[in-house]
């Protein structure tokens, strides 16, 4: 690995952490599509700034297009409650209009002056560490990896300064209202740090690819933890995970690196989907599974539950009653009641079936709830 | 340029035709299906269905080394539909809301799309436009033959509308209560999802990936504010659809340096402002108007039966009343003068004197109608 490398590896990290911090509340919070309509909506913002500064990586830009990603979601918040149109369609309706404006102004008026769309739009990690961050004539590293470093620890103060309120304002913004700490301020500061994410990294993955490694890390945690304070942290390591390993990806097919990051954040998503313990596809059918033979032992107790100590028990609690009475084939009940022997849920005498202690208190257990 | 030029233009100029030709079909036909969408709260299903369709693009150039329009859509509806047939079954299975799945899927295919195409320029054939052409679309390169395409996919596609209209309408409005009918909602679902994914690759080429969503949300949530039937909304949708890409064809082939995606959008744009202002019913326009005139209406009632009030008490008709008593009257900082000078000219109250006010009969009669009205609530 040459120092390059090491670099563009360590910028995607930053990237890829400081987008899973807002993440987590965009997801939880049901506006994941909100970053969406602020990476695109920023373009104009960058637009505008550049226009007045004509430096690409000025500052000026970086604050005109974190306004700009403040005024969409406001926009968007004041087309929804003229009641006219839905949340959805409000964000719809919003964020074309002002990335069509963006783009026609480029086309326009820039056409000589070098702002490529495709580099606002698509990023180019690999040019990033060419932009150095020089301080009192020292070199000390690029700069795209000091911005996004100070807007990952930004993010982190906010997540740990409010974590309370974060939470409360997340998970129930009524109680969150009704206890004085406001839901609107939480929301805004959160949309201002989501802007200020998505104008930072722009420059490294592209605005279309922020949406990817804001949504997709903190959804793989989410089928994960069910605690807030694990699922930022997953999420973080989630995203430098896709971010690494789409690095070395790319390399090898010698394709973008913004694209194989995105790419590889949906394997991982993939990944957790499939497998994640509890929630995940193979847990879901392995459950449906269990909960049917489970389901049939549990029947099976009360049904000797309800018979036994009576005269009918010795007809009803034989086995080869047991086709009738449960509409089983022989087939599936001799497997419930071996299961249920396995299990010491009853004893075998001769073709009576007679449960034990533990099976009589599966069968309380069941008719009491 | 002179209208009558434009509009010779639009019949002799074979570029500005075929882009306004394309752009027509365009807004009909994700017009009609963007109605269904914005119904549903699926309105930003466009904007994934157009990003996620960028990977088909490739993988069905990289495959058949071809940029035939019909081979690139049925890459892109292949993708597309993969897409959303995703986010169907995550949202149905896990507890990742409908937003994060589109967006998921909407940011990773792109990703994975933007992987195959810088492949592709890699490639030693490669004869691969530039990006912006899947971004923004190329209007200026359809060919007669592409509109041709366009209109037939869009043609079998609202066929397929009016075929299933029923059960389409009972799944934009009550799908539980269709479901108890016997529909089988779920296939009814993908049926219609794939509907508006060709809706949606039909487009890309004319208007881009990212402006897609605006015509499939656009016509629909203008429509919306006309009308409340479900037939008129889809056809008003379409209409708005097919002006707005018409016009903004036009307009951009008049103005230099105009992209034709962007100016589309900007013209439906257009067209949902006013709608949201000026139509009839829930426009803000006449919203508002209609608020003036409530209050209004509730202030001249007010100071009428104030008056009224007075008048019992003196219990003499004739007896007149000042503007400074009613003033006392009145909670708001209201125009008094202004509205007894209102009353007056409907015939209500007449002016004796300086600033001294009666009843007149009919006054008196609409000041007790009022009065018993209120009582009767």
């Amino acid at each position: 690995m040459n120092i390059t490398q090491i670099e563009i590896q360590m910028i995607a990290v930053v990237v890829a952490a400081g987008c899973a911090i807002p993440g987590v509340f965009l997801v939880l919070r049901k506006m994941a599509l909100i970053s969406d309509a602020i990476s695109h909506a920023i373009l104009i913002g960058i637009v505008i700034g550049f226009f007045i500064v004509r430096d690409l990586s000025s500052p000026i830009l970086i604050i005109g297009a974190t306004i700009t990603g403040v005024i969409t979601v406001s926009l968007v918040e004041l087309l929804k409650k003229t009641g006219l149109v839905k949340e959805d369609a409000a964000i719809g309706l919003v964020f074309p209009v002002l990335f069509s404006a963006g783009v026609i102004l480029i086309s326009r008026y820039a056409g000589d002056i070098h702002l490529d769309i495709d580099s606002v739009l698509l990023g180019e990690l690999a040019f990033a560490p060419f932009n150095r961050m020089i301080v009192a004539g020292t070199d000390i590293g690029p700069k795209a990896f000091w911005v996004m470093s100070g807007i990952l620890i930004l993010n982190l103060v906010f997540v740990i300064v409010f974590f309370k309120e974060l939470k409360l304002a997340t998970f129930d913004s009524g109680l969150s209202l009704a206890l004085g700490f406001s839901p609107a301020f939480i929301h805004y500061t959160l949309m201002t740090l989501t802007s200020i994410t998505a104008v930072g990294a722009f420059d490294a993955v592209g605005s279309i690819l922020v949406v990817a490694l804001m949504i997709a890390p903190a959804s793989t945690a989410y089928l994960i933890t069910d605690r807030l304070s694990l699922m930022i942290f997953l999420s973080i390591l989630f995203g430098a995970a896709s971010a690494v390993s789409g690095y070395w990806i790319a390399h090898i097919l010698d394709a973008s690196i913004a694209g194989s990051m995105a790419t590889m954040a949906g394997m991982i998503f993939l990944l957790a989907y499939i497998l994640a313990p509890g929630r995940g596809l193979i847990a879901l059918i392995k459950r449906r599974f269990n909960q049917r033979w489970q389901f049939a032992r549990a029947m099976l107790a009360i049904h000797l539950y309800q018979h036994e100590d009576l005269p009918e028990a010795t007809y009803e609690n034989s086995f080869a009653h047991l086709e009738e009475h449960l509409r089983w084939n022989p087939n599936f009940a001799g497997k419930v009641v071996e299961q249920a022997q396995g299990r010491k849920l009853l004893k075998k005498e001769g073709d009576l079936l007679v449960l034990t202690g533990k099976g009589r208190d599966l069968a309380k257990e069941y008719i009491v709830k | 340029m002179g209208f009558f030029e434009l509009l010779t233009d639009m019949i002799t100029d074979y570029t500005l035709r075929t882009v306004a030709m394309g752009a027509a079909v365009l807004g009909i036909v994700s017009g009609a299906l963007g109605a269904f969408a914005v119904l549903r709260k699926q309105s930003l299903l466009g904007d994934a269905v157009s990003h996620a369709a960028l990977p088909g693009i490739a993988l069905a150039f990289i495959l058949t080394r071809s940029k035939a329009p019909i081979v690139l859509i049925l890459g892109a509806a292949v993708a597309g539909w993969i897409g959303t047939l995703i986010v169907m079954s995550v949202v149905k299975s896990t507890r990742i809301k409908y937003d994060s799945a589109l967006g998921m899927i909407l940011s990773v295919f792109f990703g994975f799309g933007l992987v195959l195409l810088t492949f592709i320029q890699k490639l030693p054939d490669a004869t691969q436009a530039g990006l912006d052409t899947f971004l923004f679309g190329q209007a200026s390169a359809l060919l007669q033959r592409d509109v041709v395409t366009m209109a037939i996919l869009g043609a079998i596609a609202l066929f397929a509308v009016t075929l299933f209209w029923k059960e389409f309408k009972i799944l934009c409005f009550d799908p539980s209560f269709g479901g108890s009918q016997g529909s089988p909602i779920w296939l009814l679902d993908i049926i219609l999802t794939t509907l508006l994914v060709i809706a949606i690759v039909i487009g890309l080429q004319t208007v881009g990936v990212v402006l897609m969503s605006a015509m499939v949300v656009a016509p629909a949530s203008a429509a919306r504010q006309w009308t409340d039937k479900l037939g008129w909304m889809i056809v008003l949708s379409a209409l708005f659809g097919a002006i707005a890409g018409v016009a903004g064809a036009v307009i951009s082939s008049t103005v230099p340096r105009l992209p034709t995606g962007p100016a589309i959008v900007l013209c439906i744009s257009a067209i949902v402002a006013i709608s949201l202002f000026m139509s009839p019913n829930r426009g803000l326009f006449f919203k508002w108007i209609r608020e003036r005139i409530r209050s209004r209406t509730l202030r001249l009632q007010g100071i009428l039966s104030d008056l009224y009030e007075l008048t019992e008490q003196h219990q003499d008709r004739e007896h007149p009343h000042s503007e400074a008593v009613l003033r006392t009257m009145t909670p708001s900082m209201a125009d008094i003068h202004g509205s007894l000078r209102e009353l007056s000219r409907q015939g209500l109250v007449s002016e004796i004197g300086d600033h001294e006010w009666v009843l007149t009969e009919k006054g008196y009669q609409e000041a007790k109608r009022n009065l018993s009205l209120r009582g009767a609530q």
